[in-house]
């Protein structure tokens, strides 16, 4: 909790939206922001001194699974919510691949009162687009959207009849909703657990091939440019994904896609030792496909940059790789990673960077676009451009240590989240 | 000397003068087995574990003699009657076997990279018997060890291997094991079972038969799985037989013998004619015995055995 008055001195305000970096302090009285300026008169005031750090809107996450209900073994809602703020989102898309699927009110509801009680990062439900995500029938997309959905998404199991996913596009029109697709025909990726070329054929094992990914980001295009609906491509991890979704927006079809740090960050000869923290759907792909994303980035291609963290015991992941779940757990590690990749390679200036955490997500989910202005509510996350830390074990926020980054020294920190008036310091 | 690997997990890790000192030790062993009493002292005292998570009965039985014939004891850890079946994973089995101190671990598993997570949390050294379809190390030094017992010279060798190369750790460790050689490698087989890429790890590919079968010294062919043809792999086994198959009639059209290999199971009539392996040009079974004196040789060198010593 903060005093009901304080002050943040010495910070530069990165403004997303307006597109702006300001030396400015910033005066926040009961959670409201009053004033930005400069000089302000300090009588009764908490003053926290943040020189040499950035201050941005809250991060905005459209790609986590937060495991609850269900597997509340590997991450809850409080936990994963927890592990948000430490990487600086203050609103988290919580995937509907739980047990059971968000594909009744009941679980929306659950949701939404877990994370309330928890009181940490705000978790926005993503509803199942079919009934049990099995692709087939389309779920109560309005009773959902009543109890508090944000988009739908059948998540990590693909809609592969392009009947079934061109009613779903139609059908979320009523709602204005975005549909959020991950995008992978399953009988080409064929059980594969990396990518496939020439690593997979070294290791013996079975390869996803990049067109898997990308035959089906045509698809979805198309149907989508047909039935005017709004689209977002989730995690892209292909070079041939970038070049399609390209061509879609010179062509002015309105969609919108994501990446993840690891397809910039990661790639597959890393599965050359068989650590399953490398084991990712999509698989780490080439060098090659890494730049071309790093490149859409830079050029707007890709929007939003999401973590699409998946948390998984050790116990399940400590084993043969194609034996071990997919995922890692990214919410802690996304911003620095992407810091480094992004920002401190130049392929992306601070503000453009951090509009891929902020208004670029707001606008997919067409959210008030956040910005930090007087009289809003204080939703602010400080960093620390030139901080450098190790991510360890001891420090994960999370529930799981499924991290490749475990033991990489990080460049960029998230060292204090507000939210209202409430404090959190990493 | 000593080996300068603690583990054997694949042809990929070993460097030229490794393979050469694990052939001159198999020259070594290869003796012993044709003494009257093929036995010698040298692990006296060892304990080695045969861990087999995938039905074999070869490649198990030849370590085990192996491991016999060097007096070391060696204990099979029958999978159908232990925990795995009751959901313990590879870790806890691995953990368990560390507790009970033993001296190596010889693995086979039907999933890649098996032998590396095991040699990563062991003390004991790991032999990879075969992991998935990544390799088979010990089957490509007893192919290679086989092959310079009739022909001297590597860089002169023309070898093709035949067959399911997708599913194939053996076609893996031999395209590794005969280029590190020096032999030039060919693949052949339909382009539905020759996996993306394979050409860069030192082979070149060709899809019909007869065009490189006249071109080169040894042929290996490789057990097809009739299962490949469910998923649509080949359309019939009477033609991948036309197209692939180790035929009389084809080897018959050749100008040179050829020296034939196959690693086994064999598939009679499949890829391989009966009558062809019958043929002095089949060294077959030689690949067997050999395979014993080249496990002797792993087994020895992993164990700190001195590698120059004279048999």
């Amino acid at each position: 909790m903060l005093k009901d008055k304080i002050i943040l001195t010495g910070g530069i305000i990165v403004d997303p939206v307006k597109k702006k970096l300001t030396e400015s302090d910033i005066y926040i009285e009961q959670g409201i922001i009053k004033k930005i300026g400069k000089n302000f008169k300090a009588s009764g005031t908490q003053i926290l001194d943040i020189k040499g750090n950035y201050i941005a809107p809250g991060f905005i996450d459209l790609h986590t699974h937060l495991r609850q209900p269900g597997r509340e073994d590997e991450e809850t809602i409080a936990t994963g919510a927890y592990a948000a703020l430490a990487g600086g989102f203050t609103k988290v898309c919580c995937m509907p691949n739980t047990e059971p699927a968000i594909d009744n009110e009941g679980v929306v509801k659950f949701i939404l009162q877990e994370q309330a009680l928890a009181g940490y990062a705000q978790v926005l439900p993503v509803g199942a687009a079919t009934k049990g995500r099995a692709g087939a029938e389309i779920s109560e997309i309005g009773q959902l959207v009543a109890a508090g959905i944000v988009a739908i998404s059948d998540d990590g199991d693909p809609i592969s009849d392009p009947r079934v996913m061109r009613q779903v596009l139609e059908y979320a029109k009523i709602f204005d909703l975005p549909v959020i697709s991950h995008c992978e025909i399953k009988a080409l990726s064929a059980n594969g657990v990396m990518n496939e070329g020439i690593i997979s054929t070294r290791l013996g094992l079975r390869g996803i091939p990049d067109i898997a990914e990308a035959a089906m980001v045509y698809e979805h295009i198309l149907l989508a440019d047909y039935t005017k609906s709004r689209l977002h491509i989730a995690h892209i991890s292909t070079k041939k994904s970038v070049e399609i979704i390209r061509w879609a927006k010179e062509k002015g079809i309105s969609i919108t896609a994501e990446t993840c740090p690891h397809y910039f960050s990661l790639t597959e000869e890393m599965c050359e030792t068989f650590d399953s923290n490398y084991k990712v759907n999509p698989p780490l792909r080439t060098k090659m496909d890494a730049e071309a994303i790093k490149e859409a980035l830079a050029d707007g291609t890709i929007d939003v940059i999401a973590t699409d963290h998946a948390p998984h015991l050790a116990s399940e992941k400590e084993v043969e790789f194609d034996l071990a779940p997919f995922g890692m757990i990214g919410l802690e590690t996304a911003f620095a990673i992407g810091y480094e990749e992004l920002v401190l390679k130049k392929y992306l200036n601070l503000i453009d960077y951090i509009a891929k955490l902020t208004c670029e997500p707001a606008k997919v989910l067409k959210l008030d676009l956040p910005t930090i202005a007087e009289g809003k509510t204080a939703n602010l996350v400080i960093f620390d451009p030139k901080a450098k830390w190790v991510y360890q074990k001891e420090i994960i926020k999370s529930k799981s240590q499924n991290s490749p980054f475990i033991g990489r020294e990080l460049k960029g920190k998230i060292s204090k989240v507000i939210i209202g008036n409430h404090l959190f310091e990493f | 000397m000593k080996f300068s690997h603690k583990n054997l997990l694949g042809i990929a890790e070993l460097s030229q003068s490794d393979i050469l000192t694990i052939l001159n030790l198999t020259n070594n062993f290869r003796q012993v087995l044709d003494r009257p009493i093929p036995i010698v002292p040298a692990l006296r005292g060892k304990t080695i574990v045969n861990l087999f998570f995938e039905p074999s009965t070869r490649t198990a039985t030849s370590f085990a003699i192996a491991a016999k014939r060097l007096s070391a004891d060696i204990v099979n850890f029958a999978i159908k009657s232990s925990s795995v079946i009751k959901g313990e994973t590879l870790l806890d089995t691995a953990k368990n076997i560390e507790a009970m101190k033993v001296d190596g671990v010889v693995i086979r598993s039907s999933y890649p990279g098996a032998a590396h997570f095991l040699a990563k949390h062991l003390k004991a050294f790991v032999v990879n018997a075969g992991d998935g379809a990544h390799e088979h190390p010990t089957q490509a030094l007893s192919d290679i060890y086989t092959i310079s017992q009739r022909i001297k010279k590597f860089p002169d060798l023309k070898v093709l291997i035949v067959g399911d190369i997708t599913h194939s750790r053996v076609a893996r460790s031999d395209i590794l094991a005969f280029s590190k050689l020096g032999a030039k490698v060919a693949i052949c087989g339909p382009p539905t079972l020759i996996p993306i890429g394979i050409e860069k790890t030192g082979c070149e590919i060709f899809y019909k038969l007869d065009h490189i079968l006249s071109e080169v010294d040894v042929v290996v062919a490789l057990r097809l799985q009739r299962e490949r043809q469910q998923v649509g792999l080949f359309p019939s086994i009477r033609e991948y037989r036309a197209l692939y198959g180790l035929t009389k009639e084809r080897l018959l059209k050749l100008r040179r013998p050829l020296i034939i290999m196959h690693p086994g199971p064999i598939n009679w009539g499949v890829e391989l004619d009966p009558a062809v392996a019958t043929t002095p040009h089949s060294v077959v079974l030689e690949q067997v015995k050999n395979g014993v004196a080249v496990r002797m040789a792993v087994l020895y060198a992993l164990a700190g055995g001195e590698t120059d010593a004279k048999g």
